[in-house]
């Protein structure tokens, strides 16, 4: 479990966030939606300690994010994986050095141990045989799938996972989206997905924190979406001509 | 017209200022950024191979461009030394002493770096800004890797230990450049010049060579990767961090290497 609790960032003048209140749940997948520019990398990058909030506390479980000294924050990073939305691939490293690159730097596993631990993340991404391809030499799909096997090759307990649609087909955005989904489940993860993507929110929203102008203007789950009033969520929901004609037709 | 020169002369003073704020604003910073540097963090055996990957680059990969200045180098100054002692009383094996002096304490050391910083320098910069840019640093600190250390150390131990090397080898080569030089001349004799080369030879240079060596691959180092560690923005300003890597590593050098000739020699 993850608590944002009254999270403040200011740059210079502006106020990016103001005031964020929202618990990300465990073994969910936890959605954090909102049009361009209302503050939701800001948001999750001050969750995973890239950015210095102004004012309020992150909380991992009992642990108070913000006020760790520099070894408590590292015991802590050993339990986190985040994917990129350009999924931050080490382009001189194959497939696998990537996926084993956290094993190398921080364990004192053997070779072996390692090569099978890659293998079993590779297994579970469905990319079994791409151990020796470079970053260059893979489809975008297949590079988000390498980015997730390597988030949680140290099992993490908390997966963040910034945009991880952006720059795909909807077939294989679906695909993404329930393998994240799966690994939340299997592996009782607490997952923070930043997404616009309204796939991803009717198909994996089951907590959803949605920001407009660095506040919290609604949050429910995806059953909830629907049925809600809040107009800042139907302008989100159905920005689209298409969704917006959808919405009238269901409606009649 | 005196309210203009006043209201110029305001501005003058608020950029000069500014710049000072600046400098002792970024160096500061590069002071203080060495803490983190010096802070190992992850296993050995991937800082070790990080080394290597970085001698290699630095060391081997330099080398030819080193060769090339060196010969030049050696030559050149034999050759000019030559026309300016021609008609003097000055005896002809005097261009070779002050060929070996010269390349020994000065040029070789200070033309390698000043070209390394080029060359190695730019490609420090622009490779830890690219990493920046393309989320890479973000990546490693999220696993809990000291980037500071693991991107930096690496280069600074690889530097550090090859350039002195391509500098004793640049300083062999240039010697020897400038023996090729006398021999195609023709304008006295390479016996003169191997003679000059042995006469009133102090060992005291050949550790004056190493220092100025590793100080010059030092700052080259971790001024260029302070460059690429901290860049904003985007393709124009990585470029722009990796013109400023050299030329502040080109202005580093040569200070140091006034503040070297006062301290050791004078």
């Amino acid at each position: 479990m993850i608590r944002a609790e009254n999270i403040f960032k200011s740059f210079g003048e502006t106020e990016v966030l103001k005031g964020i209140d929202f618990l990300f749940e465990e073994s969910k997948t936890n959605l954090i939606i909102g049009k361009s520019g209302a503050g939701k990398t800001v948001l999750l990058k001050i969750l995973v300690g890239l950015f210095e909030p102004t004012d309020g506390h992150i909380w991992y479980d009992d642990v108070d994010f913000c006020t760790l000294d520099k070894k408590q924050l590292q015991e802590i990073r050993m339990k986190v994986g985040m994917l990129f939305q350009g999924n931050a691939l080490f382009d001189s490293m194959t497939v696998e050095e990537n996926i084993r690159f956290p094993l190398d730097m921080f364990t004192k596993m053997t070779f072996k141990e390692k090569q099978m631990r890659v293998d079993s993340c590779l297994e579970k991404v469905s990319l079994e045989g791409s151990n020796v391809k470079y970053p260059s030499e893979i489809s975008g799909g297949m590079q988000k799938r390498v980015g997730i096997a390597r988030a949680i090759v140290l099992n993490p307990k908390y997966l963040f996972c910034d945009e991880p649609n952006s720059g795909l087909d909807p077939k294989t955005s679906i695909t993404i989206d329930e393998l994240i989904s799966d690994l939340t489940k299997e592996f009782k993860i607490t997952t923070v997905i930043n997404t616009h993507d309204m796939n991803s929110v009717m198909e994996i929203g089951e907590n959803i924190c949605l920001l407009d102008k660095g506040k919290l203007a609604w949050q429910g789950n995806k059953d909830e979406v629907m049925g809600s009033d809040n107009e800042t969520l139907h302008n989100f929901i159905f920005a689209s001509p298409f969704l917006q004609r959808l919405k009238e037709s269901a409606q009649q | 017209m005196a309210n203009e020169n006043t209201l110029f002369l305001a501005s003058e003073l608020q950029n000069n200022s500014n710049m000072i704020s600046r400098f002792l604003y970024h160096f500061g910073k590069y002071v203080m950024w060495h803490r983190q540097i010096y802070k190992k963090q992850g296993n050995f055996s991937m800082y070790y191979k990080e080394t290597i990957r970085q001698m290699y680059d630095i060391g081997i990969g330099s080398l030819p461009i080193v060769m090339i200045i060196s010969v030049f180098i050696g030559a050149v100054t034999a050759v000019q030394i030559s026309y300016q002692l021609s008609g003097s009383f000055i005896p002809d094996y005097y261009i070779g002493y002050l060929v070996r002096d010269m390349v020994l304490i000065e040029l070789a050391v200070t033309f390698t770096c000043l070209v390394l910083a080029g060359k190695a320098g730019s490609k420090i910069a622009a490779e830890i800004g690219g990493m920046r840019q393309k989320e890479h640093i973000d990546a490693m600190e999220i696993m809990g890797v000291n980037t500071s250390s693991y991107l930096v150390l690496p280069k600074i131990i690889a530097a550090v230990f090859c350039i002195p090397i391509l500098v004793f080898i640049s300083a062999f080569i240039g010697i020897v450049g400038g023996y090729v030089a006398t021999l195609l001349a023709g304008s006295f004799s390479a016996n003169e010049y191997v003679k000059g080369l042995r006469a009133f030879f102090m060992p005291f240079n050949i550790v004056l060579l190493f220092v100025k060596a590793v100080v010059f691959s030092y700052i080259l180092t971790t001024v260029s990767a302070y460059q690429g560690y901290f860049v904003k923005g985007g393709s124009i300003e990585l470029g722009q961090a990796s013109t400023r890597a050299v030329v502040y590593s080109d202005i580093l050098i040569l200070i140091a290497d006034y503040v070297i000739a006062v301290v050791l020699t004078v």
